[in-house]
């Protein structure tokens, strides 16, 4: 029998993951909201907020990422073929790599369309690109693209999990979600 | 002989010395302002503005200058944020399409500083400003850079759901350059 550390992935992996996920989600689905708002100060309020969550990702991705090197996750089961452990590792790498791909690009759109990201209002996070209209509608089309090609992917992902816990029944849900049997 | 030479010389040395400005530059003018949204700094300008300026370095005190801004050329940096502004709740831009400046005194503080009172009009209220600002003279332009705070409230900008300050700041900076030409 294996031990513990070696069947799931340990508690602080676990709390990121989804502290993460809840919050990527929820930034998400705000972004998409607010989006379509007409202009007041509520939508401005959101805008806010929404960076401020956004600079969270960055953040915990940041640690994510760190804990991550410093810690082997689980080895995946030799009942899945090649070719699945391939895909599941390219999709986690394309996972990392939007977790920063997406703020980073929402907070250089901001830059560029003139509206500095300062943390929860105290904190002013430079500006590494002047004012530049051309170049922020640019990137706001970028920052799109990243999230949408980010929602595809997350997509994949929980459904591959459900897959694995409903059809498979090999246990890679609960290394992530142990509450889950 | 010696008193004329003097005095030749120093003639030839007046016209720098008592250099008028009189009209307006647009090219080298900008207006520019940065107000706060939650805490945040944020910079526009106005594309367009005409203005008229006499100024003597030498007898400030004479000196005029009026400035009228197109508020409808604003551009804060988001399409959609201009029209807003261009509304009713904000500048009204279709009953007042113009803030106008117009100064009242203008007195020297030295070393190139000047204070400039004047009333500013702005969706039909009047209210006074001062402002200092920086003259300087170069390529056959004199030019006045300088800023002033203003509150947008006590102009009625920024009504109705705007009017609460806590997300865009009743506050805002006007930064410009007014530049005229050597007469
Ligand atoms: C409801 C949504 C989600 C579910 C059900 C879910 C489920 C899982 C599960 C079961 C694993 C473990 C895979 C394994 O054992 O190898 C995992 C890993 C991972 N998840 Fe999610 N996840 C969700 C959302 C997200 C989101 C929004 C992100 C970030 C964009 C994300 C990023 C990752 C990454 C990068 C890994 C790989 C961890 C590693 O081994 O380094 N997940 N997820």
């Amino acid at each position: 029998m294996q031990t513990p550390q070696h069947t799931r992935y340990d508690g602080v992996a676990i709390l990121l993951h989804w502290l993460v996920a809840l919050i990527i989600i929820g930034n998400f689905a705000l972004g998409l909201y607010m989006h379509e708002l007409k202009l007041t100060p509520w939508k401005l309020q959101l805008y806010s907020w929404h960076k401020w969550a956004g600079v969270t990702v960055f953040l915990l991705a940041a640690l994510r990422i760190l804990w991550r090197l410093t810690h082997r996750p689980p080895a995946l089961p030799d009942t899945m073929p090649e070719w699945q452990k391939a895909v599941a590792h390219g999709g986690h790498h394309l996972l990392y790599m939007l977790m920063f791909a997406v703020p980073v690009t929402g907070w250089l759109m901001s830059s560029a369309l003139g509206v500095q990201t300062v943390y929860f209002g105290l904190l002013p996070i430079p500006d590494l690109l002047g004012k530049n209209k051309e170049l922020g509608e640019a990137l706001k089309v970028v920052h799109e693209f990243c999230n949408f090609g980010m929602a595809a992917i997350v997509f994949g992902h929980a459904a591959a999990a459900l897959k694995h816990h409903y059809k498979d029944h090999d246990g890679i849900l609960s290394r992530m979600a142990p509450w889950v049997r | 002989m010696k008193i004329l030479v003097t005095l030749a010389l120093g003639l030839a040395a007046l016209p720098s010395l008592a250099a008028e400005y009189a009209g307006f530059l647009p090219g080298k003018s900008q207006v520019d302002f940065v107000s706060t949204q939650m805490n945040v700094p944020v910079n526009g300008r106005f594309g367009k503005f005409d203005g008229q300026i006499r100024f003597d370095p030498a007898k400030p005190a004479e000196g005029q200058a009026r400035l009228e801004v197109v508020l409808a050329s604003i551009e804060t940096g988001l399409d959609e944020a201009n029209a807003e502004v261009a509304g009713a709740d904000w500048f009204d831009v279709a009953k007042h399409p113009k803030a106008i400046f117009e100064s009242t005194a203008v007195e020297s503080l030295g070393n190139q500083m000047f204070r400039i009172q004047g009333k500013l009009t702005i969706r039909g209220t009047t209210q006074p400003v001062t402002t200092e600002a920086r003259f300087t003279e170069q390529g056959g332009a004199g030019i006045f850079a300088g800023s002033f705070k203003m509150n947008r409230k006590d102009f009625g900008v920024g009504q109705g759901i705007w009017g609460d300050t806590s997300v865009v700041a009743n506050e805002v900076e006007i930064r410009y350059q007014l530049a005229a030409p050597a007469h």
